[in-house]
Parts: C-alpha cells; structure tokens; sequence
C-alpha cells in the first residue's frame, strides 16, 4: 500500500461571506487534529471555499495506522494462581479476554502486589476505514448563525446539497443530512456543469474547466489583477480596500472585473455618500485620480466570465444611478430645513424609555458639556462653542441622508452644520462627538470634540447605570465598556486638572435633579465607581504596568488620569530598583501604622522628642512642595519629595513609641502618621507593591 | 414581458411545481407575508405548497404618485413551500429564465439576508437575490413564525414585481411600466396613489383611527377565545394596516410605537397557537395521505 490524497467537498446554498474565512481556519485545525488523533501522517492540509462549496485536500496520507502494542493489567497474581500453582479461572478468563493464552503472561510489581500482565497486540486499522468519520469533523464546525431546512432537523450554515468524498481514486462511504457522497461536483451555476473527479489531485483543474476557481488565493490574485489593468489602461487609482476585497473574494466562484460610469454630477454630493453607496450597499470599489479625487466610475466583480460584460455593467449602472437619484434628493431636501426644525422633531424620538427622548438627552449633554468646561478650565469661547455643538449634536439624526446612511451619522452632520452656517469647531465637534468609534480609535483633535464626546458618553453610561443597566460578562449591548475607555483615553490626552471622580459625580448629580425611575443610589454609585475602576484598571495593564504597581495607584482613587499614568510609569521600574526597597518600608510603615487611628489634627506641645517635632516640621514645609509636584503632574518630582521622608520617618520608629500608654499622646501621634499617610496615599499605596529583585 | 404576463409565466411555473393558486387576500396589508395563506400555513406540520400575487400596502412610502421608486401600493409575487425542496434554487432560477432573464448574460447572486419581523413573531435565514447589483427577490427559509419554531421549515419567495418589471422592461419609472400592451402602471395606479397618499398624510381621521384599532384588537381577542382563528386574524391585519395609516402620519410618539408594535404581535402570537391547536384537533387533515401511508 502507499500515500493517497483524500479530497472532501462540500457543496452549499451560498454560504454568507462573512462566514466562510472563519470557516476555512477551523477546517484546517479540525481536519489536522483529527488526523492526528487517528495516528494518520500526512503531508499538509489545504482547504479551499467559494460561496457554494468547501474544499478540504488533504495530500499524502498514509494509509494505515501504525500498528501497536498495549500491556494489559490482569488480576493480582495471588487471585490468578490457585493453591497448586496452576493459572487459576480469573486468569484464564483475563488471558482469554485479551486474545492471548496463559503463556503469554508475565508478572509484574505494582505498588508492592504482583499483578500479571499479558501484551496486546492492537492492529492500525486501514485509513478508508476510518475517513468516513470525517463527517464529525464537518458536523463540529461553528457558524456565527445556524439553519434549518426542509423536513431535517440537522441546524447548519447553510443547506448542505452534495458531498465529494474521495480516498485516492475511491469513493469514500459516508453520508451527511441524508445527502451520499460520490465523485461528483458541480460546476459554476451558470457556466458550468456536472463533473467527474477522477482523483483528488485533478480537483482544481476539473472544476476549472466549469469555471469554479477554486482556490481563494487564486480568485484574490484575479481580481487584484482586474483591478490593477483598469489603473494602468485608464490612469486610474483604485484603492483595495481589504475588508471589501475578502468579501467579494468570497461572493464569487470565478471572478471577472467590470467598470461602470456614474453622472459626473453626482460628484457634488459628499464623498463618503458616494462611498458608502458604492462600497457598502453595492460592493463596488471607487475610482480615483492620481490626486486621490473621486472619479465617476467604479469596479465592480462578476460572478461569470467576460461575456455580455457590458450588459453587467450597464445594469449595475442602473441601479446606482437609482441610488445616487435617491441621495442627490435626500440632501437637497435636508438642506433645505434647518438646523431648529430637525431639533424640533428629537422631542418625538425616543432614547431610552426609561431616560425620555433624544431631546431629554441632547439636553442632559449640553449640560454635562458644560459642566466639562468649568471643571476642566477651558476658555469661555471654547466653552460656548462646545455648548452650543452639543446642544444641536443630535440634530442630523433626523435628517433623510442618516435615516437611509445611518453609518453617516455626525459626518452629514458636521456637512449640514457648515451649510447652515454653524462655526467651523462647532461643526467639527459634531462628527467627533462619535470618536473614538472603536476600541482605541482616533480621538477627537478638537477641544470641543474632545468635550462634548466625553459628555455624550458619560451620559449614555451613567444614565444606563442609574437605571439599572450593568453590562455583565458578554453582555454590554450599548457598548458602555468601550465608551468608558474612550473616555478615558481622551482625558489622557488633555491637560486638564480634573479628575475622573469629579467628572461622574458632577455628571450623577444631573442625573437625580431630574425624577428619572432610578435603582438606589447606593447600588448605582458602587456600579458606577467599580465600572470606572476596571476600565482604568483594563487600560493601564495595557500600558505595561504590572497588576500591583495598578493596585497601588488605584488604591484610593482614579483621580486625574494622566497622572495616574505617569505615576505608574515612575513606580513600575521601580519595583526592581533596591534603592526604593527603604523608601517603600518607611512610606509603608506610616500606611500601616496610620490604620490605627484617625486625624484628630496635631498638637506641637505634645511632642516629647526631636523626631517627631522634625517629622511634622518635615510634612509642613514638603506639603506644598509635593502638592505643587501633584498638581503639576510630576510624578518624578513628586515621589522624591516624599522619599525625602525616608530618614526622618525611621528615625521617628526608632525613638518614638507611637502606641502609648497615654491616650493624648498616642492620638497626637497617630493624627501625625495620618497626616503623611494622606499625602503618601494619594500618590500611591506603596504596601501593595510586591518589590522584585532584578534575578 | 409585461407585468401582467409576468404574473401569467410565474403562475404556470409554480402551477408545474404543484403550488396552489391562490388569489390576493382581501384584508389590507404591509406584505405578502402577512396573508394567511403564508404566516398561518406555513405553521404546524402539514404540507403547503402556494403562490398567489399580493398587493402590498405601505402606508408611509405613500409619495402622491410622483416619486419614480416609491409606491403606496406595490405588487408582490409570494411562493411558499413546505417542506422546503431540495432543488428550491434550480426551481427559482427557472423561473427567471421564463422570464426571459438568461443567466449568461447577467451576473445573479445570492447575498445573505436575514429576515425578521417582529410584529410577527417571524425570523428566517436566507439571500436577496441580486440581479447585476440590484436587489430583485426576497429567498427565506423560515425558522420561526409567531413565536412557534416552523418545523418543517418552509422556504419564502418574494419577487418584487415592479422592481423585476424595471429590469426587464428597462424603464427608470415604475409609472411608465407596461401592465399589459397599451396600459401603463400610470394609468391604473396613479390616480390612487395621489389619493392614499393624500388621505394617509391629510386627511385620515386620527381619532376614529385610534378607535378602530382599539375595537379591531378587542375583537380579535375576544373572538380567538372562542377558536375562531381566521377571523381574529383578520382583525390582526386590520390591526395592523390601522397602525401603519397612524404612523404614516406621525400620529404614534416613539414610545407608544413599541406599545403598539407589542400589542399586535402578543396578538399574532396567540392567533399562531391557536391555529396549531385547532389543525391538531381536526387531525391535521393534510397530513391524511402521509397518515393513512403509515397505518399500512
């Protein structure tokens, strides 16, 4: 016997595109491991898909399983040999079992008995024995939607209408939702036939000849190819997106480029229109001069050969005409309203019904927008400019462009508002209302983008909280989690002194001056600060720094967050460093020692030595030193001062017992400790983090 | 091909197929779905094989006969197979070539499209069929009709007719379409198409509206509890059609959009379990073939 190839195909109703790279990775583990588990070698997987069919080659498989041998444990030896010394029942019994006879048996000591054991001699089983169990392979695929059809119960991608299976120059016996497999595969629906394989390595070829290319990579290379002709014969640009490429890639089986021509006139309406018309309804790919400037042509892909590819054209011209007719007029009509008007109708839509209409919202963001301004400080022209972008950020929501491009939200309305005569910052805050739009996305450039994003989403997060809508584990269909972070990231990007705590707590206080169906306060305050803090928490570990040093930051609050950032970026190196050893037991010595008592403020009268009169003199001259430092965001600066401590504060544990038999003086002591333990807290609690010596 | 011959090709092509004729309904509504003979039949385990042409009423794409795209009114060509056919692709790709769409000259797709329809409790899985990118027929295999699992699965077919009739006739206005030799959409159409148009957005009477659909749906619950399904399914259409003239005219506030939107589909729900119960107790007679099969 040798190596044979093994081909299996699945024929499909026309797979989802978006399924089918998801699909081909699982084939080529599922397939691989399987073979593995069955002890079969073999020289490479491939898998192949188009829309209708799914392709696993398999090349080189060997054609049995190797041969093994097995020891058997039978029976303690004191059970298997009778009084006389003769092979009792219990091990005839055993021997018998396993095919062999008591010849064959020998003894062996386990954990201090004698068993007897016997060798098994396990034949492989040839390979077309065990290909039929493919089918569990197939049946394991996961789709991100399953279906029904027919009278079956089986649930599937998409109904399953033919099998190849084929070992070799055989027809491997299997079948799957009461389809049989053979040797016979179908052709292009259109161009092509029925046909025979005769042996998997013809594959490509046979179904070549019915125009079904059936490589991807193939499929990807003509279109590329396609494209790249029309740049060169026409001296056009033709961006590939690859989003739309792997999409198309997978919407066809033999792939042939076409161009089609649209009215220049249309070019007056906004490009991403034009774009999101071409590319997301249409799938076509849009046309650029050497510039970059839109072209009034576009390519699209056939699902066929070159014939009557003019006819394809045509009518692919047809309907995008009909589409760009259909903007042309929503934009002239839009532009025809104003900005007022389209408010006006936000009052009849809803937002949430818990939280009333997008009015109710537009008017909650404006105030937290500026709300935003006073606490962060902007200038007062600034500040009116994010207000006033926040107070008509919504209004595009109603305009007939969005209602039919949703994905052109805040873009139409940043074009409306410059129509209408908004101010240029104004506008732009309107689209960056959105920003960012993915987890770590751009972020606004604006300030007042800057602003009023962050207002729009503290307001979706914590109106969503009050309520009681807490994402838990998968479950966060408003995306809180991802606007939270963005949040963040924003705020890491200002210079604002302002922290996160003061940003929610001001923003919950609008909440409850409105009679909204809140859940109690305790319960949406606790949700709404452990929100907050694993977003931190989530993005610091992004930036490198060890769960500990986090732990330590966070340990009081999240306060300003760029600060919180570069305190861990001072404190992570540290970690390793055996000059920070010292500093971090005195600063830890205080924390600890501080948690006894209480600040009941300080009495100089009641010292008894020098150190502790030169400790408290210490923490009145460094405060504002430090404090200057905090405010000024120097973390460096900041942890030296309080290193600075270091001496005098092992000096004061040296000569002073601060737990005294007198009340009086152990209260003075300990509202001193607490004094500097505030001050260290709020740069970092430094007990937590567990210090590494560099091996 | 004009529209009527069209009708005249499809109907012989699915006649071939042993679908039932059928005739439009006589209740309005927003879809051919919606009709009986698909959202009821396609329930419960009996075989139904159907096509019928369905005038399909949306209130609010009303455009006073002047937009070229949009219609108060539009035609539908619905089939409905249960169980769904092996060959269900073949079988409607034949049909456009009846239709004097040859295959080789165009490029025709199939583009995922998932189907779901809340009022109704309805959710399928399935394509657009696209003819050289434009949008021409709805393909779904149902997997849920009013809240009830659809077992066997019966496959939707939708052709949009006058979608369909702008390619084949190749005109850029559904009002220039050719219903039969010498008569235009124009000249049926129009003249209701101003007038609906003028009656949803102007002068419907909003508060006798309200009342009507309160009474429709008091109705439709009171005479589903004595069993009668078809009946109190027609007060749900009726329902139905009553929001859709409402909220064409802006007279339902988002917030009782969802209330209304809920009313009719607890409604359409409890109509689909009562229809499965009432065949179960007359033995659902159009198994009796396959029953009688089985006692041999």
């Amino acid at each position: 016997m040798q190596n044979k190839d093994v081909l299996f195909e699945i024929g499909l109703e026309e797979m989802p595109a978006r399924f089918l790279p998801g699909t081909i990775s699982q084939l080529e583990t599922k397939t691989a491991e399987w073979l593995q588990k069955l002890g079969l070698s073999f020289d490479e997987v491939k898998v192949q898909a188009t829309p209708r069919r799914i392709a696993v080659s398999i090349l080189s498989l060997s054609d049995k399983q190797p041969d093994i041998e097995e020891e058997v444990k039978g029976p303690a030896l004191r059970i298997a040999k009778d009084e006389a010394g003769e092979w009792s029942k219990a091990a005839q019994g055993f021997t018998r079992g396993q095919g062999a006879t008591v010849e064959d048996v020998y003894t062996k000591d386990v954990d201090g008995t004698e068993y007897i054991f016997v060798k098994k001699f396990v034949k492989g089983q040839h390979a077309e024995e065990l290909l039929p169990t493919f089918k569990d392979v197939l049946l394991s695929l996961h789709f991100p939607k399953n279906m029904r059809w027919g009278s079956g119960s089986l649930r599937y991608a998409r109904p399953i209408r033919w099998i190849v299976a084929l070992y070799g120059e055989a027809v491997i016996p299997m079948e799957v939702a009461g389809t049989t497999a053979s040797n016979l595969t179908y052709g292009h629906r259109f161009l092509g036939e029925t046909a025979e394989i005769d042996e998997p390595a013809n594959y490509e070829k046979v179904l070549a000849d019915q125009f079904v290319i059936v490589d991807q990579v193939k499929r990807q290379e003509m279109i590329v190819d396609g494209i790249q002709q029309l740049e060169t014969a026409n001296g056009w640009q033709i961006p590939i997106d690859e989003d739309l490429l792997e999409e198309v890639l997978y919407l066809v089986e033999y792939p042939t480029v076409f161009h089609g021509d649209y009215a220049a006139e249309f070019l007056e309406l906004p490009q991403e229109v034009l774009i999101t018309s071409m590319k997301e309804h249409q799938r076509y790919f849009p046309v650029r001069d050497t510039a970059g400037n839109l072209l009034p042509h576009f390519i699209g892909v056939r699902n066929g050969n070159s014939d009557h590819l003019e006819n394809v054209a045509r009518g692919n011209e047809k309907v995008l005409r009909a589409r760009l007719q259909d903007a042309e007029f929503f934009y002239a009509e839009d532009k025809a309203q104003s900005i007022e008007k389209s408010v006006e109708k936000l009052s009849k839509m809803i937002y949430q019904v818990e939280l009333g209409t997008l009015q109710d919202k537009v008017n909650r963001v404006t105030k937290i927008a500026s709300m935003i301004s006073d606490a962060a400080g902007v200038d007062k022209e600034t500040a009116a400019r994010a207000e006033r972008a926040a107070s008509i950020a919504k209004f595009d929501l109603v305009t007939n462009m969005v209602n039919e491009f949703t994905e052109l939200q805040g873009i139409m309305g940043e074009k409306y508002a410059r129509h209408f005569g908004e101010n240029e910052q104004v506008a732009q805050a309107i689209r960056e209302q959105y920003m960012p739009n993915s987890s770590h996305g751009a972020l606004p450039e604006s300030t007042e983008g800057t602003i009023v994003s962050i207002a729009d989403k503290l307001d979706t997060i914590i109106g969503s909280m009050v309520i009681g809508n807490v994402p838990t584990g998968s479950q966060d269909p408003y995306g809180l989690r991802r606007q939270a972070a963005g949040i963040i990231q924003m705020l890491l990007k200002t210079d604002w002194q302002i922290t996160v705590e003061e940003l929610v707590e001001r923003t919950i206080a609008l909440f409850e001056e409105q009679s909204l169906p809140t859940v109690e306060r305790e319960k949406y305050a606790e949700d709404i600060r452990s929100f907050f803090y694993q977003r931190a928490n989530q993005l610091l570990k992004e930036e490198n720094i060890t769960y500990d040093v986090i732990d330590a930051v966070l340990a009081v609050q999240i306060g300003n967050y760029p600060y919180v950032v570069a305190r861990a970026k001072t404190l992570e190196p540290l970690r390793q460093d055996e000059s920070f050893k010292p500093v971090q037991e005195a600063l830890g010595r205080v924390i600890n020692l501080a948690k006894k008592g209480t600040d009941e403020g300080v009495d100089e009268a009641l010292f008894e030595n020098e150190y502790e009169k030169e400790l408290y003199r210490m923490l009145q001259e460094k405060r504002s030193v430090y404090m200057d430092a905090a405010a000024k965001r120097q973390a460096k600066e900041a942890l030296d001062t309080l290193a600075s401590f270091t001496d005098s504060i092992h000096a004061f544990f040296d000569h002073t017992m601060v737990m005294a038999e007198d009340e009086k003086l152990k209260t003075n002591r300990l509202s001193l400790l607490n004094q500097l333990a505030a001050l260290i807290l709020s740069y970092a609690d430094v007990t937590k983090i567990q210090w590494k010596q560099v091996q | 091909m004009n529209i009527q011959n069209m009708i005249l090709t499809l109907q012989k092509h699915w006649s071939d197929q042993g679908c039932l004729l059928m005739q439009a309904y006589d209740v309005e509504k927003g879809a051919g779905t919606m009709s009986p003979m698909t959202l009821l039949r396609s329930l419960g385990p009996e075989p139904w094989n159907v096509a019928y042409v369905e005038p399909s009423r949306r209130p609010a794409d009303g455009r006073y006969g002047e937009n070229p795209n949009r219609l108060y009114q539009h035609h539908q060509f619905q089939v409905i197979m249960k169980p769904s056919p092996d060959n269900i692709q073949e079988l409607y790709l034949e049909s456009l070539r009846k239709l004097g769409i040859d295959p080789l000259k165009h490029d025709i797709r199939f583009v995922e499209d998932n189907w779901e329809n809340p009022t109704l409790g309805a959710a399928g899985l399935g394509w657009e069929v696209w003819l050289d990118g434009m949008e021409i027929t709805q393909f779904t295999y149902f997997q849920q009709i009013g809240g009830l699992e659809a077992k066997p699965v019966s496959v939707e077919i939708t052709y949009g007719l006058e979608r369909l009739a702008s390619y084949i006739q190749d005109k850029e206005n559904v009002f220039e379409l050719e219903w039969t030799d010498g008569v235009t959409v124009a000249d049926i159409f129009k003249q209701p198409e101003f007038e609906h148009s003028t009656y949803t957005f102007k002068e419907s009477d909003t508060d006798m509206l309200f009342q009507l659909f309160d009474m429709y749906e008091k109705e439709a619950k009171r005479i589903m509890d004595q069993g009668l399904v078809f009946p109190a399914y027609d007060y749900v259409l009726k329902c139905s059609h009553t929001f859709n003239l409402l909220d064409a005219k802006g007279a339902i506030s988002v917030t009782e959009r969802t209330g209304y939107i809920g009313r009719v589909r607890n409604l359409a729900r409890s109509i689909a379990k009562s229809y499965v119960a009432e065949r179960e107790r007359l033995g659902f007679p159009m198994l009796k073939e396959g029953a009688d099969e089985h006692a041999e």
